[in-house]
Order: C-alpha cells, then sequence, then structure tokens
C-alpha cells in the first residue's frame, strides 16, 4: 500500500489491533506459569515487608528520601530525555563533521557501568583530585568549587551514562519514521522546529517513552553510583536500613516502596505511550534525508557530540587506563593473571545465558499474547517485567526466600533434601534472578518489535493452516529479529555489569568481572580495580558494537526492514 | 433477524448434493458494550462469490473474523465445507479451517520471497508437489517472473495477487477478502478487480469479499448481503438488492434514492407528483407507504407552471443529477442525459419512467403484499 | 533476511545453558571448609598457609555481611557454609542473636583472644583489630588542640569550624563509631556531639583514602580513619603529609573494631572450623592482618611495624552487644542531627 493510501484511510487502531486470535490455552498457560514464576520473589518481598509492616519503624529521613529518590529520577529523566534525544536528532536529520563515527561511538557510555562512572568521575572533580587541586594551585586555596558530591552531581553522572538508551530508542524510532510525515508538515508550513515538536515528536513517543522508562528504573534501583554523590534515594535507604540496623523486614518495606515507584513509572510511560499504536504502515520509507551543516553550526554539532562522548566514556575509560597503566609499570605481573580470562568468562556466560533466556521467555509472552490471550496473559506479561523495578540485592533475597519456603514444603512433604542447595549451590539462582531483573528491557524492545507486525500477518498464517508454533517460528521469529538483537545486546550489557545479585547468589568458586571490581573498589584499590573495570567495559563493548550495527543495518537497508513493520 | 437467501437452497442440501461451502446459523458476537454481530443466518453454495457490504462497524469484518476462526462466537454455528468449526461445544482454531484470507494490506511475509510466501501453507505437501502447485499458482495470477522477489520489491497489484495465490495454495473450501482492492491506486483496482474475480471463477472457488463500495458489491458477486448494526439485512441477487431492496437502510445504501409519502389506494399509487404506477394484487387495500424512488427512474419536464424547482445540478460526464425541490420541500433528483441541463430554478413536472415498478416501504421494511395492519393513509393534498 | 543464523544460536545457547547449570548444580563442594566472608582483605594469604602447615582445605567466597547472613539463613541446613566472618563485632554479635552461629569450647582461644574481643558463650571471636581514630594535616594542627580525654567529642568543638572531614552516615565505620558513643555517653550527649560536628560544617566524604587525601591536600585539617588507610597509603607515598592521633587516651580510649569468625550453626566440618579460627587467633595472625595492617587481637603477637610506628595506644572496650543493638539509633541518630 502507498503512503496516500494510508493518510486517506486512518483506520480506527481500536478495531483493529485489539484482538489477535481466539486464545491458546496452552500458550496463555504457559505465560501464567511463566509470570508466577518470575513474580514469586519479588512477590516474597512484597509479602514480606507488608506482614512485617508496623513492627519496625520507619527511618527517620523517610520523606527527604522519597523526595531524593523524586528528584534524582526526574533530573536523570529529563536530562537522558534531553541529551540522549537531542543527539539521536542531531545525528538523523544533519550531517556534519565526524557524524558517521559518532553515531555509533554515541552509545558506549552504555559499557561503563554507572558505578565505575561514579567512582572515576569523583576522583577526577573530587577535593583531592586533579581538577581541584589545579584550581587550587593557580586561585589558592579558598577557591570556590561547586559541591561535586551532590545531587546535581549525581544528576549529571547518571545522565551521562544512562542516556543511551534514550539515544537507541529515540534513533531506531526516527529512522523507522517516514519522511513522509516531515515533509508533509514542512509543506504544510511548519519550520523545522515546529515539524519536529508536532510530527516527530509525537510519533516517536512511544519508544521515547519506553526508553525513559529504562532510565528511570536504573536511576530508580542504582544504589552504588548513588552513595558516591552522598545521595540518599529509597534504593539506598533500603541498604542503610538494612546494614544498619540488622533489620531485612525493615528494608523490605522501603523495597515495597521502591516498587512503587516503579509502578508509577510503569504508569507513566504507559500514559506517554498513549492508547496510539503506530503501526506506520508506509510503503517503501525513505527516512529523513540528512541536512547538510556547515561552518559553524556543523562544527557545533560535531562538539555536542563529542562533549558527550567525553564526559561519558572517553574520560572515564581515560582515567581507567591511566590508573591501570600505573597498575602495570608497578606489577606487571598482574596481567598475565589467568582471573581476567576466568572471571571474564564467567560475567560473559552467566549474561549470555541470561539474554538467551529473557529473550526465549519475552518472544514468548509476545507470541501469546498475538495467539489471543486476553486480559489475563496481558496482566501476567506485565508482572514479569516488575523485576526491573526491583534492586538487584532484594531480588537476590527473594529467590533465596522463595526456595527457602519451598525447600521447606519440600522436606515437609517428605522429599528428602528438598531444593537441596539449587541456588546458591549452582548458577541457578544467579541466572533465575538475572532473569527476573533483565525480563523488562528484553520484553520493551522484543514486544515493540512484535507489535511492528500488523495483525494481518498473524491471521494470514494461521489461515493458511499454521498453528501457534510454526507462526513463533517461520513469522513472528524472523519478523522480530531486529527487537530479538536488540533485546539480547541489552540483556548482556546490563547482565555484565550486574553486581548486587552475583555478590549474593554466587557458588563457591564463581567469581565474575564485576565481583571482582567490586572487591577491589571497596576498599578503594582503585589503580587494581582499574584493569577489571576496563574488562567490563571493553566486555560490554562487544555487545555495543552489534546492536549499533543492527541499527545500521536498519538505517541502510530501511527500505527493505522498513517493510518487515508491514 | 433472518435474511435466508431467497434462491440459494436451505442449510445442508447444496447443489449437486454437496453441502455448502460456508453456513451460518444463528452466529452472535457481542463486544462489551458494544455491538459486534447478531444471530447471523447464511448459507453459500460452493463456487459462489459472495459480496459482504455495510457501513463502517456494520459487523462485516467481525463476521469475516468468525469464520476465519479468529473470533469465538457467543453463539450459533458455522459449518465449513459441510464440517461443524464452530458451535457450543466445538471451537476449531483458525490454521485448521479449510478458510483462505486475503487482507487489503495483503500482510505478505515481508521475510519471505514471493514463491515461498505461496508455499508457507503447503508445508505438508511433498517438496516436488509443493513446488509445482507454487508454480501452477504463480502462472495463474502471472507472477512467474517475480518468483524470486520480496514483497516489497512489488507494486501494490503484484501484492494483491501474491495474496490471492497465497491463500488459493492451501486450495480452501472459501477464501475471505477483507476489502482486497482499497488499498490500491483507483486506475490499478478495476483491473486487479477483475482479474481476481476471474481468478477466483476460474479455480471454482467460494469466496466471500468483504467491500464497502457499492459498485464494487454489486458487479462483483454473484450474491450480495449488505449488513447494518450487526444483522443481515439482505441477501440476494444483485439485481434483486438494487431494484426489490428489502429495507428502506438497503434502499439508500445500495445506490442513491428519494423516499416519498405515498398510498396505495385500489392498485394506484399516488405520491406528491401525482400517479405513480399501479400496484396489482393490492385492489382492495388502502394504504400509507414511502416510496422508493431512484434518480434513473424519475423524469423531469420543464413547465412554466409546474410546482417544483430545479434546486442543483450536477455534472457527471454521461449523466446530469437534478436535484428537485418540490412543493412539499421535499427533495427528489434525477438522472437525465448529458445533453439536458436545466438552469436552477427552472420550474418543472416530476414524473416517473414508465413501466417502473418501485419498492413500497411500510415503516423500515419494504413490502410486496398489502399489509394487514395497514395504517389508515393521512389525506394527501 | 535469512532467520537461520539467530535460530541456531539461540538453540545452541540453549544448550549450552542446560550443560552448564546441570553441571554446576552436581558440582559439590571441592574443599574441606568453606567460609562466607565479609572481609575480603588477602584471606587467600592467610588460607594458603592454614592448608600448607594443617592439609585442610579451604575456599571462600567474599560478600556483603548483612547479605551473607540472609544467604546463611535462607540456606538453612543445606548451607555449604562452615566458618561466617566479618568485618564488624555488631554483625558478629547480630549473627550469633540470629542462632546462625554455633557456640565452642576452645581453651585456646579463650586464651588468644581478650575477654571483650569475642562471645561469652563461644559462638564468635575477633581475629583482627582495627581503629577508628584521628587524622590531622601537621601544618595545620598542632596535635595540643586535640581534647585528650574525649577527642572524638571535642570535635564538636567551635574552634574546629570548616577544618573537619568524616565519613558518610551510610558508612559502618561511622555508624558503629556513633553507637560507641551512645553506649559511653548516652543518647542525648551522643546527639549534642554530632550535632557539634554538623555545626561545624564538616565534610562529608565516601571513603576513607578520598578523607586521607583530602587532608593531605589542606582542603580539611582533621578527618576520622580507620588506621590502616593511613598505614596503607603511607607506604605507598611516605610523604603524604598527615599525622594520627590516638584519640581519648586520657579517657575512654580510641574506639575498635574488629573482624572475626565463628563457626556455622550448620556446619558439616565443625571440627576443622574450630581448627581454622583457632590458627587464625595464634599462629596465622600475622598472615592474617599483617597485609592490611591491622592489629592483631592477641596480645602475644606483634603487629607489623608500619602500625607499630603508630605507637602503643589504649583502646576502648568493645561491647559487643552496643554495636550490635545500638546502630540502628546511630542510624536514627545521625538522620536526626542532619549528618549525611
Amino acid at each position: 500500500m502507498t503512503d496516500t493510501a494510508a493518510l486517506a484511510e486512518p483506520r480506527p487502531p481500536r478495531r483493529r489491533y485489539r484482538t489477535y486470535g481466539v486464545g491458546r490455552p496452552a500458550w496463555s498457560t504457559l505465560v501464567v506459569v511463566v509470570a508466577v514464576v518470575v513474580a514469586t520473589p519479588v512477590l516474597a518481598v512484597v509479602v514480606d515487608g507488608l506482614g512485617s509492616l508496623g513492627s519496625t519503624t520507619p527511618p527517620r529521613d523517610l520523606i527527604p528520601m522519597i523526595l531524593t529518590t523524586l528528584a534524582l529520577m526526574l533530573g536523570v529523566g529529563a536530562g537522558a530525555l534531553v541529551v540522549g534525544g537531542g543527539l539521536a536528532w542531531l545525528v538523523t536529520a544533519y550531517r556534519f563533521p565526524l557524524r558517521d563515527l559518532l553515531v555509533w561511538l554515541l552509545v558506549l557510555p552504555l559499557a561503563v557501568p554507572a558505578y565505575v562512572l561514579g567512582f572515576v568521575f569523583l576522583s577526577v572533580f573530587d577535593v583531592a583530585g586533579p581538577v581541584q587541586s589545579l584550581l587550587r594551585t593557580v586561585f589558592g586555596t579558598d577557591v570556590w568549587v561547586p559541591e561535586v558530591r551532590s545531587l546535581p552531581a549525581a544528576i549529571l553522572v547518571m545522565t551521562l551514562s544512562l542516556y543511551p538508551y534514550v539515544y537507541l530508542m529515540a534513533r531506531s524510532a526516527l529512522i523507522e519514521q517516514s519522511s513522509g510525515t516531515y515533509d508533509a508538515a514542512r509543506t504544510l508550513g511548519s519550520t523545522r522546529g515546529q515539524a519536529l515538536r508536532r510530527v516527530v515528536l509525537p510519533l516517536a513517543r512511544p519508544s521515547l517513552a519506553a526508553g525513559l522508562a529504562l532510565v528511570m528504573m536504573e536511576t530508580l534501583t542504582d544504589f552504588a553510583t548513588v552513595q558516591y554523590f552522598n545521595v540518599q534515594t529509597v534504593s539506598v535507604g533500603v541498604y542503610l536500613v538494612w546494614k544498619g540496623t540488622f533489620d531485612f523486614h525493615a528494608a523490605t518495606q522501603l523495597a515495597v516502596l521502591v516498587l512503587l515507584f516503579a509502578v508509577a513509572v510503569l504508569a507513566a510511560e504507559r500514559a506517554l505511550r498513549g492508547r496510539a499504536r503506530y503501526h506506520q504502515q508506509g510503503g517503501r520509507r525513505q527516512g529523513f534525508s540528512p541536512e547538510r551543516l556547515r561552518g559553524a553550526p556543523a562544527w557545533a554539532a560535531t562538539a555536542a557530540c563529542v562533549a558527550a562522548l567525553s564526559a561519558g566514556f572517553l574520560i572515564p575509560v581515560g582515567q581507567l587506563l591511566i590508573w591501570a597503566f600505573g597498575q602495570i609499570a608497578a606489577d606487571a605481573g598482574f596481567l598475565a593473571d589467568p582471573r581476567f580470562v576466568e572471571y571474564l568468562a564467567n560475567s560473559l556466560l552467566v549474561a549470555m545465558i541470561t539474554a538467551v533466556a529473557c529473550v526465549a521467555v519475552s518472544l514468548g509472552v509476545g507470541h501469546a499474547i498475538r495467539m489471543g490471550g486476553g486480559r489475563v496473559v496481558s496482566f501476567a506479561a506485565q508482572l514479569t517485567t516488575f523485576g526491573y523495578a526491583v534492586p538487584g540485592a532484594v531480588i537476590g533475597i527473594g529467590v533465596l526466600l522463595s526456595f527457602a519456603t519451598l525447600d521447606t514444603a519440600l522436606e515437609r512433604a517428605g522429599v528428602p533434601g528438598g531444593t537441596g542447595l539449587i541456588v546458591t549451590g549452582s548458577v541457578v539462582g544467579i541466572l533465575y534472578a538475572y532473569v527476573i531483573r533483565f525480563l523488562a528491557p528484553a520484553y520493551q524492545s522484543v514486544g515493540a518489535s512484535l507489535e511492528k507486525i500488523t495483525p494481518a500477518i498473524t491471521s494470514s498464517a494461521l489461515s493458511l493452516g499454521a498453528g501457534p508454533h510454526r507462526i513463533l517460528r517461520r513469522v513472528h521469529l524472523p519478523l522480530a529479529r531486529p527487537g530479538v538483537a536488540v533485546a539480547l545486546m541489552l540483556v548482556v550489557i546490563d547482565a555484565v555489569k550486574e553486581l548486587p545479585i552475583v555478590l549474593l547468589l554466587r557458588p563457591f568458586g564463581f567469581t565474575t568481572a564485576s565481583v571482582w571490581v567490586y572487591e577491589l573498589a571497596r576498599e578503594n584499590f582503585w589503580e587494581k580495580a582499574s584493569l577489571p573495570a576496563l574488562v567490563i567495559v571493553a566486555a560490554a563493548i562487544i555487545p555495543v558494537f552489534v546492536l549499533v550495527r543492527q541499527t545500521r543495518r536498519r538505517e541502510v537497508h530501511g527500505t527493505t526492514s522498513g517493510k518487515e513493520g508491514q | 433477524m433472518t435474511a435466508q437467501m431467497q434462491s440459494a437452497p436451505p442449510a445442508g442440501t447444496g447443489t449437486a448434493g454437496a453441502p455448502p461451502a460456508l453456513t451460518l446459523e444463528g452466529v452472535t458476537r457481542h463486544y462489551g458494550s458494544s455491538r459486534g454481530v447478531e444471530s447471523l443466518d447464511l448459507a453459500i453454495p460452493t463456487g459462489e462469490l459472495v459480496t459482504l457490504i455495510g457501513p463502517s462497524g456494520c459487523g462485516k469484518s467481525t463476521t469475516l473474523r468468525l469464520v476465519a476462526g479468529l473470533e469465538r462466537p457467543d453463539a450459533g454455528r458455522i459449518t465449513v465445507a459441510g464440517e461443524v468449526v464452530a458451535d457450543r461445544s466445538r471451537f476449531v482454531n483458525p490454521e485448521n479451517r479449510r478458510v483462505g484470507l486475503v487482507f487489503q494490506d495483503h500482510a505478505l511475509f515481508p521475510h519471505l520471497s514471493v514463491a515461498r510466501n505461496v508455499a508457507f501453507g503447503l508445508d505438508r505437501l511433498p517438496r516436488a508437489e509443493r513446488r509445482k502447485r507454487v508454480g501452477d499458482l504463480l502462472d495463474l495470477v502471472r507472477l512467474a517472473h517475480l518468483a524470486d522477489r520480496y514483497p516489497h520489491e512489488l507494486s501494490g497489484g503484484e501484492q494483491q495477487r501474491v495474496a490471492l495465490a497465497r491463500a488459493l495454495a492451501p486450495r480452501p473450501a472459501v477464501v475471505l477478502l477483507d476489502e482486497p482492492f482499497s488499498s490500491l491506486d483507483e486506475s490499478l483496482r478495476a483491473q486487479v478487480r477483475r482479474d481476481t474475480v476471474a481468478t477466483l471463477r476460474e479455480t471454482g472457488t467460494t469466496g466471500v469479499l468483504v467491500t464497502h463500495d457499492q459498485t464494487e458489491a454489486l458487479s462483483v458477486g454473484t450474491r450480495v448481503v449488505v449488513m447494518h448494526n450487526g444483522v443481515i439485512e439482505q441477501a440476494d441477487v444483485p439485481e434483486k438488492v438494487f431494484e426489490q431492496p428489502a429495507t428502506r437502510f438497503v434502499a439508500s445504501f445500495m445506490g442513491d434514492a428519494d423516499f416519498l409519502p405515498a398510498r396505495v389506494h385500489r392498485a394506484l399509487l399516488t405520491c406528491e407528483i401525482g400517479i405513480v404506477s399501479t400496484v396489482p394484487g393490492w385492489a382492495d387495500s388502502d394504504v400509507a407507504v414511502d416510496v422508493v424512488l431512484r434518480p434513473h427512474e424519475v423524469a423531469l419536464r420543464a413547465e412554466p407552471n409546474a410546482t417544483a424547482h430545479v434546486s442543483g445540478v450536477e455534472y457527471h460526464g454521461a449523466f446530469v443529477l437534478h436535484h428537485v425541490r418540490l412543493a412539499s420541500g421535499r427533495t427528489v433528483r434525477s438522472w437525465q442525459p448529458h445533453d439536458v441541463r436545466h438552469p436552477v430554478g427552472t420550474a418543472v413536472t416530476v414524473t416517473v419512467a414508465a413501466g417502473t415498478a418501485p419498492t413500497l416501504l411500510v415503516g423500515d421494511r419494504a413490502v410486496t403484499t398489502p399489509p394487514r395492519n395497514a395504517p389508515r393513509p393521512p389525506v394527501l393534498p | 533476511m535469512h532467520p537461520r543464523p539467530l535460530t541456531k544460536t539461540l538453540v545452541g545457547l540453549t544448550a549450552l545453558t542446560s550443560i552448564l547449570t546441570g553441571c554446576s548444580a552436581i558440582g559439590g563442594n571441592s574443599a574441606d571448609l568453606q567460609i562466607y566472608s565479609a572481609r575480603h582483605y588477602d584471606l587467600e594469604g592467610a588460607f594458603g598457609q592454614f592448608t600448607e602447615e594443617t592439609g585442610i582445605t579451604v575456599e571462600f567466597i567474599s560478600g556483603d555481611d548483612a547479605e551473607l547472613l540472609e544467604r546463611l539463613k535462607a540456606e538453612g541446613d543445606d548451607t555449604p557454609a562452615d566458618v561466617f566472618m566479618t568485618v564488624d563485632a555488631g554483625n558478629l554479635w547480630n549473627g550469633a542473636r540470629q542462632g546462625e552461629l554455633a557456640a565452642i569450647d576452645s581453651p585456646a582461644l579463650d586464651e588468644a583472644v581478650p575477654e571483650d574481643l569475642r562471645d561469652a558463650e563461644g559462638r564468635w571471636y575477633g581475629l583482627a583489630l582495627r581503629a577508628r581514630t584521628v587524622t590531622y594535616n601537621p601544618d595545620a594542627v598542632d596535635p595540643a588542640e586535640f581534647d585528650a580525654t574525649d577527642t572524638y567529642a571535642g570535635l564538636a568543638d567551635p574552634k574546629w569550624k570548616d577544618r573537619l572531614c568524616m565519613r558518610d552516615a551510610t558508612s559502618a565505620y561511622t555508624q558503629s563509631l556513633v553507637a560507641s558513643l551512645i553506649d559511653l555517653h548516652g543518647r542525648d550527649r551522643a546527639l549534642e556531639i554530632v550535632k557539634g560536628w554538623v555545626a561545624n560544617d564538616v565534610d562529608i566524604l565516601s571513603n576513607d583514602i578520598l578523607l586521607l587525601e583530602a587532608i593531605d591536600a589542606g582542603t580539611c585539617d582533621v578527618g576520622i580513619n580507620n588506621h590502616y588507610y593511613l598505614a596503607r597509603t603511607l607506604e605507598e607515598n611516605p610523604d603524604l603529609n598527615v599525622d594520627l592521633f590516638w584519640a581519648s587516651q586520657e579517657g575512654a580510649g580510641t574506639h575498635v573494631n574488629i573482624s572475626g569468625a565463628g563457626v556455622v550453626e550448620g556446619s558439616d566440618n565443625a571440627e576443622d572450623a574450630q581448627k581454622l579460627i583457632e590458627w587464625l587467633a595464634t599462629d596465622g595472625q600475622n598472615a592474617f592482618v599483617d597485609a592490611n595492617h591491622e592489629f592483631p587481637v592477641n596480645p602475644a603477637v606483634e603487629p607489623e611495624p608500619v602500625i607499630a610506628a603508630f605507637g602503643e595506644f589504649t583502646r576502648m572496650p568493645l561491647n559487643a552487644e552496643a554495636y550490635g543493638t545500638l546502630n540502628a539509633d546511630a542510624v536514627d541518630l545521625l538522620a536526626e542531627a542532619g549528618y549525611k
């Protein structure tokens, strides 16, 4: 069909896209079972938290904590939206020097864990760091410097670390957007800015909302980075209360509060997404034809991109390299440490298995919904994504609690040994907790890809005699490939960086690169920590590259895969 | 409401003893508060091409989805080629029904070549047979030379032909076409439509074609089913639907129609414009009715003392449509040959072309015999 | 447009998953002793030496104390752990109170570990001692300025305004120091002291090394540090312009805390576990504490030279129950005082 036809005959989306089929009990059951399995540890925490309500006094600074959390989330959200969205627009709508290179370099901050960025930032900018030392040398010891350990600094650092989520989502939304609508707006008398505001942004809204939700969830559950900046969010409160009072129940109550925040974020995302479902059945999509910038604006654009890249990647990685060289100069033998290979292999293995599991579950859930699961399945699908909003350690505890209960129940039922030591005696516990934690980003991208397949495709396949399994294999999976690839990469990156869960659930003899960094950084062995930190960055760069290639391919063959949206 | 096809045999006793390709009996489907379809009855003999028409939201797409198995009926029974596919106790999933689907946007699998698209429904056939069948179908739709292309490399018309070939490949008992031409350019549409109908006829395929285009419904279908508000208003051959509409809705939806209050008195039909025609068999009645006037049945003659005036003129090329305001303020329309054009304001007398037997309505339903509890006619001026 | 490779990858990885999880699920423990440790400096060295001397093999995992304790609880009787090792007296006390640590009877330990540094019932024993005391920039501070009776409280004096650097309220070090102040002075007085620090516009830093660097750089004059961070930094940078002052030597003594260990209640090798703890408190003391510049708990063992150079000092008696029970109060007090 042609663009004009699409414009001439807008279809009310409700009627056409509400239902896909009549439901498949097997698939629906599967989703519900998965949802229950995935939600159990989170629910265990909620039950524990609510059950002990009133038995402990809430922390004195609960209200400031809540306000700080709100401020941090809004700040980082706004920052990521401006930086990520702005950069995405810049590299999509304009050509300027180094643009082709910067397009994918701008994703790199994703490879630097926020906690690493945090400690590097502090070591560079804090009192004893080079910047302030220089200032003191130049202006004397009384020179005024802004407070480094503060909420604004935390917002800045987390924005720099997390903006790529918005950048990626916004960029793919812009690439998939047909230039027709934008051109139409321009011919209707809109300036570039107006067209951006009135056409491009509203169309990109679902993707922006999805990216924003990821950023806010990451911000919400972070406890390592914010602590560097002495910013006390509710997630920090969970740890503070837990460790400060030795009272796990008091901590779970706060964890429930964190969950409430997460629910709010998800609700906001839905509201932002609106009821609109943009299938965008344009025919051949041209995408934007970027406008070539010249002179000062061109260099300003390059400078903006380089600035974000430097702050989020080049400077921290540079500092890590400096430390690493210092370390190597002091002890070259450290490089030959076999732990580098072993821990990196552990990190990657667990991350890849998690990614595959998350994608498999996401596909299953998305597929079941398309096969007409109805309300129950949709609710169950929603349930599977809450883990992302729960701090890792709390999920870990939830997993422990759930298995302890199961163990007791099994033993009572006469099963000798119960569950045994499956959770902490093998990597099963880690994988389970990882899947709970990272299903949300996987489902976000796989679901988005599936949503772009018009229901008519599914119906056609059904009417051609293909059952649900064959449709999944031959139609949904191949068509959701872009989303699947993005999901795999996002989960791998996230899982390589993940720390609290491994720390809590790892079996004897299993250490990952992130645990190693933690153990060294915790005792302030920055220089020693720099090498394993670089290993994490390197491990995360690989999937980032693949991710970028994926988006690039879509851009280059915009026509081809644009059609996949049909 | 029941609208059994008048000329179609009742369900289960199809032509040559074969069961009808498709029957619906009392099929009902509701969506929450909004209305779906209500108690549909329909029987489609094998080999027929039926068009399903109605305004947006009339339930025609729902009907299609019910037949395809994409929706589960709340009540009633659906039979495909003699096999019950949906009733109270049984529900056959869409992949196990012998029902083909062609969508408005064609819904080709973008990641598969044309040949693979067509072969998609043939996975149970041995390889050689499958290849032959694909070849045959691509020949049929004259696309053999594009077998290795991908859908996005095809024009809209070509995509539509692939979609048809793909749907026909597994030899379905019935093919459902959901507005298959509406996404095509006007210039292309007529040709594609002719090709499609020819292909369906050639293969003897039973088809149900959903459309909202009256001309298409009348010209393509061997039968036309008109739906409105979730019920079938009329199901009949195109001529009957147009010339003898069963309801006021069908009369107005299938072609232009004006309605004038009229009276049948002693077999004589009169209204504001005078005597319209005689109504055989109504000799003993005196009934108030509405008469349905089609513009092509309305004749005009300029006459200075006439009480009706031309209120508007639309040039349509071969014909000129005149809007005429009667003394009562009501309007009727009249098609005139392209060389006849009465300027706006011209006083005209309005008559009905000789030999016309217009449709009469009591309430919203057409009547052919005098109703028993007929309303007393008002006194006409 | 070729789905094959992806599908293959998925299938392959799924197969790998099942193999891997299957393997690790049945892979048992390879060593004689399993240790959960919230302490992670140079454990390998000490444990390696222990194995050499006794033939008992050891493996350990490190983690956070509160989490390891929850893990112990969740694992219950199935736990592989034999020894629970942690870095705070409050944690040890709490582990014992929650029934995760088994009482042992060990004359050797009773002799090696001073009474206030071990549980009366033998459920845990302190093994390494750290002092949290005052550090200062000798260019800016004359040690005579410190209150020798109660140095910590003395820092609330207005003369220290804009001169102080301390650790954040989330730090266990800060919490246990404040808990000991509550134990010593009562809550009201402790609150007054902390409010005094806050009133002096204390700079809050997020780790001890940064504290030392800040003092060295002259950003602040005085800090409160764990002694071993100073030792470690001095070892790397002998020119560091920071000195140590033993707090409250004319009063209650310097605040200390311990790393310690206990035998896990569900241990299947309590005998060896006890052997390890006994070894660590006696022959293994130096191997266990020296690399991290900590003081041995065993009075018969000499500290290593860098910290020995800090001089002898009197420590505040350690009341583990106070550390365990008052920590929550300390957190609350810090919040009330506006100490971040």
